[in-house]
């Protein structure tokens, strides 16, 4: 290969350029911005390390990252990443925040000193479109002209200077991925926060900024600068042409996706059941060392299983978030949406939310997380709606208590059906059907009438990196932490206040007796027709927290009733429900929302509380109908 | 030189985007990627269902249902000339 690596002199450059605005002001935010997949988020990473803050802008799903530059030596400088656009034309929300932010109009953000504007040197027409509104703006600005090793490789040519020159503004070739050509920036920074402007800024922008006068006005620009778009991606090409095959491509898609599955059951339950062990055995062991009263109780049963109902969480989420990002950095990620775009049309939803939707078989919390990938915003909703009803791990504790204890060990076709696995392979399609059908409802009312276009972009394969994924995992794992643990710890809390109060000399009630004991005899007669007695209303009410729990606290009201404390918790259940009421209560489980962490989720991923509400809402009504019907059903038939 | 829908054109033919007949939002997104008239489009491949298929135009690879491609109508360019690229 003729390696013609354009090697600027970038100091060279810099002066050349003209000289930028800002005044003797001194700088304080700097805003980052650039078109979807210029790789923004890598350079922000690089530029500020580990120590990001995200948040939601006001009112809005758009998520806000800012750091200081710390990594650059500005830890005086905070650097905003804007949401990756191709236009500030407002068709967006996250174009909205944008113009928004760089025009000082976003409450709480300060205005921007000036702009690093990123954009893939690979596709420069393209790229191009967005630099024409950016300028517009008139924030002094430096052009990185990113992925500068891919374009060297592949053949291309940019003139950074004469580029420099047609658009009034300083350019450098950089490499994110490698951290190459990085010293421009706090040369920059540096001359922006001390040359005063002298107003001239020799460059002509398009008059009316529509996406086909940018557009032209790119190409004149590269084509007066002699641009030389690099050759097409070969490996891409090859490796598409096998993973994107008709045969072999679905093969491929289904091995994968096969294997993050079985890793995510097979490594990171495991992880979460042993992280559960391990907090419980340390909490009991710490709890010795309190005095035997309220607060051991408080401390050990109110406040440390709330924590470790955050913390189990841990494992999945983090292993998810490796899967999906290595899925996502290598590029594949797109390929999978391609190949799974025409299942999932069928049930209203696209190829992207394929990925999210799998990982709801192991938890609804990082699977909503993972939406993100979405960047439909309605498309996102449907799925974070949906989502709930896959039959999550948390699910399995009812079930298989439910089956051992009522459904008989038969077996057919020589033993290799059992009625067992029958029942419990009914109740993962009974989740998945509640979700088929959610989301039709979605599709043909709220979402019908703006229905977005599928439009997918393939970028070329990449290797991952393992500082972008050990940011991914960081990044996502905090936010769980800080975002969500606070509201599921919180309502943990609460749970436990009213399972123990009020307080009967110095002494806490039991269950039967406290707050939620007596909601639970309150609610029976609601209950009663769904076969569910009192006791199954106390579960129900505990478990909101978690699915799971309904286990532990049916084991604690039966293990205090004389009738059934000597029996096993299989046993009491036979001896206190009828079959109907039984297998209503899985049918409830199936549907119903019995899970704080993912309302938190749902929560902090929405930015508001009106859609976990009607989520819970929805949901818990679907359970009592289909409870309902099935106690009446199978109370006639049997 | 005959106009046709992206969506009726074989894979591995080419053409030059000649109109598109979709709202507005939809459009400026499109165009964005590069779909704007005059500009030279490539069906490179389909999905394994066969819908969507990826188009290179500009030097980019967008994945576009049939339901969208019926909408963007190209002229479509001789057979022969595109092989050789």
């Amino acid at each position: 290969m003729s390696c013609h690596a354009p090697t600027p002199d970038l100091t060279e450059e810099l002066a050349a350029a003209p000289p930028v605005v800002a005044g003797t002001k001194r700088l304080r935010t700097v805003a980052l911005i650039g078109p979807p997949n210029c790789g923004k988020s890598t350079l922000f990473n690089r530029l500020t390390g580990m120590r990001q803050k995200v948040a939601n802008y006001p009112g809005v799903t758009v998520e806000h990252h800012s750091g200081k530059m710390k990594s650059i030596g500005r830890s005086d400088l905070t650097l905003i990443d804007l949401p990756g656009i191709y236009s500030l034309a407002t068709y967006s929300e996250d174009a909205r925040v944008a113009v928004e932010v760089l025009t000082g109009k976003m409450p709480g953000v300060p205005v921007p000193d000036c702009v690093l504007l990123v954009l893939d040197s690979t596709h420069m027409n393209r790229q191009l479109m967005l630099a024409a509104p950016v300028f517009s703006i008139g924030l002094p600005t430096l052009v990185l002209l990113n992925m500068s090793d891919q374009l060297e490789a592949r053949g291309g040519k940019i003139d950074t200077l004469a580029l420099a020159k047609e658009l009034g503004h300083p350019v450098a070739l950089i490499s994110a991925a490698q951290g190459k050509g990085l010293d421009v920036i706090p040369d920059f920074l540096l001359r922006a926060g001390s040359k005063p402007d002298d107003g001239t800024r020799p460059v002509q922008l398009p008059i009316l900024q529509s996406a086909a006068s940018c557009r032209s006005w790119a190409t004149q620009v590269t084509g007066r600068t002699k641009y030389q778009a690099p050759q097409a991606a070969l490996w891409t090409r090859r490796l598409d042409s096998v993973l994107l095959h008709r045969v072999f491509g679905p093969l491929i898609f289904l091995a994968v996706v096969f294997a993050v599955f079985q890793v995510v059951f097979t490594i990171g339950q495991p992880l979460s059941d042993g992280m559960g062990t391990l907090l419980t055995n340390l909490g009991a062991k710490a709890a010795l060392a309190l005095p035997d009263n309220w607060i051991r109780a408080l401390l050990r049963d109110g406040l440390w299983n709330g924590v470790q109902s955050v913390l189990v969480f841990l494992p999945q989420i983090l292993l998810l978030f490796l899967f999906i990002g290595i899925l996502e950095d290598s590029g594949y990620l797109a390929r999978a949406a391609l190949i799974a775009d025409r299942v999932m049309r069928a049930i209203g939803l696209n190829g992207k939310a394929f990925i999210p939707l799998l990982s709801a078989y192991a938890c609804a919390v990082p699977a909503i997380m993972a939406t993100r990938t979405i960047e439909n915003k309605r498309e996102r909703l449907a799925t974070i709606m949906v989502a709930p009803f896959m039959t999550c791990s948390a699910r399995l504790p009812i079930y298989t208590l439910i089956i051992a204890a009522f459904i008989p060990n038969q077996k057919f076709l020589g033993g290799i059906i059992g009625l067992r696995a029958m029942v419990m392979l009914s109740l993962y399609a009974l989740g998945f059907l509640a979700a088929l059908v959610t989301a039709k409802l979605l599709n043909s009312s709220v979402m019908k009438a703006s229905a977005a276009p599928f439009i997918l972009e393939l970028p070329q394969y990449r290797w991952p990196t393992v500082q972008s994924l050990t940011l991914r995992l960081y990044d996502r794992g905090k936010l769980f932490l800080k975002k969500a643990g606070t509201i599921i710890l919180a309502c943990t809390f609460t749970v436990w206040v009213l399972s123990v109060l009020p307080l009967h000399g110095a002494q806490f009630s039991d269950i039967t007796h406290s707050i939620i004991g007596h909601i639970g005899h309150w609610i029976e007669p609601v209950i009663r027709p769904l076969g569910f007695n009192w006791k199954i209303g106390i579960g129900l009410l505990s478990s909101i927290v978690a699915r799971e729990v309904i286990v532990g606290t049916l084991g604690t009201l039966y293990g205090m009733d004389p009738a059934t404390h000597a029996a096993s918790l299989q046993g009491a259940l036979r001896h206190d429900m009828t079959i109907g009421g039984a297998i209503a209560l899985v049918v409830f489980f199936a549907f119903a929302m019995q899970c704080t962490s993912t309302l938190a989720i749902v929560r902090r991923e929405t930015n508001s509380w009106k859609y976990p509400a009607i989520q819970f809402t929805y949901m818990t009504i679907v359970a009592y109908v289909a409870a309902l019907i099935t106690n009446q059903v199978i109370t006639h038939l049997f | 030189m005959e106009v046709t829908a992206l969506s009726n054109a074989k894979v591995g033919s080419a053409g030059i985007v000649e109109r598109i007949d979709l709202p507005e939002e939809v459009s400026h997104h499109l165009a964005h990627l590069g779909f704007l008239p005059g500009t030279h489009v490539e069906i490179l491949r389909r999905a394994p269902a066969g819908d969507p298929r990826v188009y290179r135009i500009d030097g980019v690879e967008v994945g576009l249902r049939n339901e969208t491609a019926k909408h963007i109508f190209l002229k479509l360019m001789p057979q022969v000339k595109k092989e050789a690229a």
